[in-house]
């Protein structure tokens, strides 16, 4: 008898194929319905959650034998247009190459040399609890409780998580110093309410409706924006949409979907947005009446009152305000881009409806990174694109007004008002009672300097912030924060700096749910797999024994485990909506999802702008905003303007550091997760994309290992010869650990020890793609 | 040749190059980490800015003339009469790694630490259970397929003859790939 796949299979397959867009009835039949979930030989197969901090949610089936994940397999539910499987990149699919790395922390341990050294002794659990305890019971006396800093961290991305138990332990203590913005998007989320009045964007089911994508910046092929991402823009694609993406190095995304890439030089996005609205002004492309409707300041007619003449857009634009007209040829130059791109791209905006411009969270990441989110959604409104199927504006998409009721570990009320910038947190640690509302401080002043950390699931504390010299310098003098405490997976540059690291569990020991970042409404139900080996636990549970020691444990728990938390947060998601599942349903098949929907931001506003007015000032898009305006600020500007960034293409420093540096996110780590993983650096190893006439010029060769510098530091590593990156524009992807050698040298190539601390003017983010560099053969 | 080849269908207009074939299959077929039973290359052309990029995933081709079945001293490879597919058996194998030397592919992985060459099977024991190999239900783009050679061959944009791969004469590869129109020899 012939053996192999039956012939009903493949003719399934092969009309799938043939009529894109229909279900895949073929998926459908050959793979088992969640519910009867089961192996074979013995082994027992459990839906978990990959829980890293990139924008998708991806279903995996860990297969356990005797206490032991023997393999990984990810979604195996129905496969259809209407509901694409979650499937799981290559990170999720490796996550066994974490879950038993060797180098994973098994005790915990107290630091024996000086701090950063990398001394450790074990302790028992009791020994190391005391010892947090103590500490934190003596900053809490000496110096209050806004010396107490719970560090920003991405490691885990679940609902009872490390982060809120801290925040939930701390405010039963008397609070502590919390923090505004994130590192992925801080001048997008700070700057879109002035303009838009809440942040918000489409669903990518919308896409296959856009005749055009502009992807400026935004790269889902590599960061995974969502699980689905990519799967739609080729949906979108084959409907025939043209794609152009805007980034200086031809990434994956631009590879794979573009019809046309532009390398533009990092920093620029800004004046390539205006010289695209001079082309629609001056050949009269843009849709008026939309901006007389929806918006104020785009022209001089339609301002807020109180403002002198020549003060719009238009008349920036147009050069009638400071005598330079932001021409194509005036941007050729500072972009690199020519004129003529320019001109033919804002003409494809202005004619090719519904037009989606996508701008990713790197264009924002820079000096000024405020006004480019803001020229986008001015770009959008000028093609009346704005709250229109297959039109609108988003930076990336997800985070839209859709969302579960399921929320996550209740933290309580923090009796601590002051804030900082998160990106601004060893400042606070240098100079915090002297940080002004300049600083971006919110409800200052404060009233002590950082004091204690907990820096739990994160590497915050040194790898992933900006300028990692100046970050350990200050680290280093225990003078100035006096404990530090840490839980990880591995002993990482940032867990290096702890005083107590603890060894912490894996999303596979225990349970909890992951949400999306995207529209869709789904949650992931990651059932504990196996036990935790050794000594690890979950942050839970120490911090619990911390607030027993400190007199506040029942008011902590209120009796609950982390699983009891968890069955709570479920119960009260069921509260809100009766179709919402069970605990026990959500286990057995792997979480909840609504049918994906085509979610249209801003839609309403545009469709009924009368009862649904935008919620800013005006109730309109501010093109023109007065708040920023009366900040009186040079850096602030009441419409968006371009600005030559600080270690910009323009900036004098280059004859020294002829390069511009960027840091791009790529397949193989979450950030800095996943940097660990063999499987992963043998898909991806870590390397620099560098032009072959900059490689050239300094006698690199492909593969050769060069030395990068700046001002603030040096590393070390391995180039990749490519013409697939613009010439003056070399890339470092971010995310490697911080590896010094005896002078200080990283030889792994971690890009923050070349990043700057100097914070973007509104946002006070991270402009960590910022950076002029030289580079040499090693 | 067997009876219903089955062959691969890659479809390079979709692949991002994310390399999740390649993790799923290592995480199905033993675990190691030197080895690529399943490995994406990238390939770059063009001149600035006007420069392309794609990629392919290759495992096994599973050809018509495999040049290791012939060439195997140690009658490792078989091709199955039934389904094509060529299939090695590690207990047979000695190690001399004549077959990736022979493989135009580099399919054959020589493994130093065992001794021995393993190689994609077409995951044959899900396939004899009537299910889709790793790499095919891992893809998040569906850019992997599997069915038979001719009903592949007949898809719209299927060619065998690929810019930067070697040429298909060589041993007939069970493969067929829908790439970039840069790509595409017809």
């Amino acid at each position: 008898m012939p053996i192999g796949l039956p012939r009903k299979l493949f003719l399934k397959l092969s009309q799938a194929a043939s009529s894109p867009g229909e279900p895949n009835e073929a998926l459908d039949q050959a793979a088992p319905q969640p519910e009867s979930h089961s192996d074979e030989n013995g082994t027992r197969a459990v839906w978990v959650v990959c829980n890293n901090n990139c924008g998708g949610r991806c279903r995996l089936t860990a297969h356990v034998k005797n206490g032991v994940v023997v393999r990984i397999s990810t979604d195996d539910s129905p496969d259809n247009v209407e509901r694409p499987q979650l499937r799981a990149c290559l990170k999720g699919r490796a996550m066994r190459n974490r879950l038993y790395h060797p180098d994973r922390l098994k005790y915990p341990m107290k630091r024996v040399g000086a701090r950063g050294e990398g001394k450790f002794q074990r302790v028992s659990w009791d020994e190391a609890i005391d010892l947090i305890a103590t500490n934190l019971r003596r900053a809490l006396d000496t110096h209050g409780p806004e010396s107490v800093y719970i560090q920003y961290g991405t490691g885990d991305c679940g609902a009872v998580r490390g982060r809120e138990s801290a925040q939930r332990l701390m405010n039963l203590l008397g609070g502590y110093l919390g923090y505004y913005n994130n590192y992925s998007a801080a001048c997008l989320e700070y700057t879109a309410p002035f303009i838009t009045g809440v942040r918000d964007t489409n669903t990518y089911q919308t896409l296959v409706h856009s005749k055009l994508i502009i992807l400026n910046g935004f790269n889902p092929a590599e960061t995974v924006f969502e699980t689905n991402s990519n799967y739609y823009l080729a949906r979108a694609k084959e409907a025939g949409a043209k794609v152009v993406v805007i980034d200086p190095r031809l990434s994956e995304t631009a590879a794979t979907f573009a019809d046309q890439w532009i390398p533009l030089r990092p920093t620029t996005d800004t004046a390539l947005l205006l010289a695209m609205a001079h082309v629609m002004i001056s050949e009269g492309l843009h849709d008026q009446a939309f901006l007389d409707k929806y918006c104020v300041g785009f022209d001089e007619e339609h301002m807020p009152d109180g403002v002198p003449y020549g003060n719009s857009f238009k008349s920036y634009v147009l050069g009638s305000s400071d005598g330079i007209p932001k021409t194509p040829e005036w941007a050729s130059p500072i972009t690199g881009v020519e004129a003529d791109t320019i001109r033919r791209l804002a003409r494809d905006y202005a004619s090719m409806k519904p037009a989606q411009l996508l701008q990713g969270l790197g264009p924002q990441r820079h000096a000024y990174g405020e006004q480019s989110v803001r020229a986008g959604i001015v770009l959008a409104c000028m093609t009346g694109n704005l709250g229109r199927l297959g039109g609108g504006w988003g930076g990336g998409e997800g985070g839209t007004g859709l969302s579960l009721p399921v929320g996550s570990l209740p933290t309580g009320t923090n009796p601590v008002k002051a804030k900082i910038p998160v990106f601004l947190w060893t400042d606070a640690v240098v100079r915090g009672t002297e940080m002004t509302a300049e600083d971006g401080v919110k409800d200052g002043p404060l009233k002590s300097n950082i004091k204690f950390i907990f820096n739990l699931a994160s590497n915050t504390l040194v790898n992933q912030h900006a300028d990692i010299n100046r970050t350990v310098q200050i680290l280093e003098d225990e003078r100035l924060v006096e404990f530090i405490v840490g839980s990880d997976h591995f002993l990482t540059p940032s867990a290096k700096f702890a005083d107590i690291v603890l060894p912490s569990d894996h999303s596979l020991e225990r349970s909890d749910v992951g949400f999306p970042w995207s529209g869709e409404k789904y949650i992931v139900f990651g059932n504990k797999a196996v036990e935790p080996a050794f000594e690890r636990k979950h942050d839970y549970w120490w911090l619990s024994e911390v607030a027993e020691r400190l007199g506040v444990g029942e008011q902590f728990t209120e009796g609950k485990t982390e699983e009891g938390w968890l069955r709570q947060i479920i119960a009260e998601a069921r509260a809100a909506d009766p179709n919402f599942p069970t605990f026990e349903e959500l286990s057995i098949k792997g979480g909840y999802r609504e049918t994906p929907q085509e979610y249209v931001a801003f839609e309403k506003e545009i469709r009924d702008p009368e009862k649904h007015p935008f919620r800013t000032p005006s109730g309109k898009v501010e093109i023109f905003c007065k708040t920023l305006h009366d900040m009186n600020n040079p850096a602030v500007t009441g419409i968006p303007k371009y600005m030559p960034a600080w270690e910009g293409p323009q900036d004098a420093l280059r004859s020294k550091y002829p390069l511009q540096c960027i840091g791009p996110h790529i397949k193989r780590r979450t950030h800095s997760t996943y940097d660990e993983n063999a499987w992963m650096e043998q898909a991806e190893p870590q390397s620099m994309w560098i032009s072959p006439e900059d490689a050239r010029a300094r006698k690199i060769a492909d593969g050769d290992r060069v030395k990068v510098w700046n001002d603030r530091g040096a590393l070390v590593i391995r180039a990749r010869v490519t013409k697939r990156i613009r010439p003056g524009v070399i890339s470092i992807p971010q995310g490697a650990w911080y590896t010094p050698d005896k002078n200080g040298v990283c030889q792994r190539g971690c890009i923050n020890v070349l990043t700057s601390q100097k914070p973007t003017p509104l946002a006070h983010g991270n402009a960590q793609h910022t950076i002029l560099v030289e580079v040499r053969k090693a | 040749m067997a009876r219903e080849q089955i062959a691969f269908f890659i479809d390079a207009t979709r692949c991002i190059n994310c390399k999740t074939c390649e993790v799923a299959c290592k995480d199905f077929n033993g675990a190691v980490t030197g080895r690529r039973m399943r490995k994406v290359r990238t390939f770059e052309g063009g001149e600035f800015p006007n420069v392309f990029a794609y990629s392919i995933s290759m495992s096994c081709n599973h050809c018509e003339f495999p040049l290791c079945v012939t060439h195997c001293p140690a009658g490792a490879y078989a091709k199955r009469e039934s389904d094509g597919i060529v299939v090695h058996d590690p207990e047979r194998c000695i190690g001399c790694r004549y077959c990736t030397w022979v493989c135009p592919y580099g399919a054959p992985q020589y493994d130093a630490a065992e001794g021995r060459v393993r190689k994609c099977n077409l995951c044959v024991e899900k396939i004899d259970k009537e299910i889709d190999p790793a790499c095919v239900t891992s893809c998040p783009m569906r850019a992997i397929e599997i069915g038979t050679l001719a009903e592949i061959d007949a898809r719209p944009g299927a060619t065998v003859n690929v810019r930067d791969l070697p040429s298909a004469e060589i041993t007939k590869p069970s493969c067929r790939y829908r790439v970039r129109k840069e790509a595409n020899h017809g």
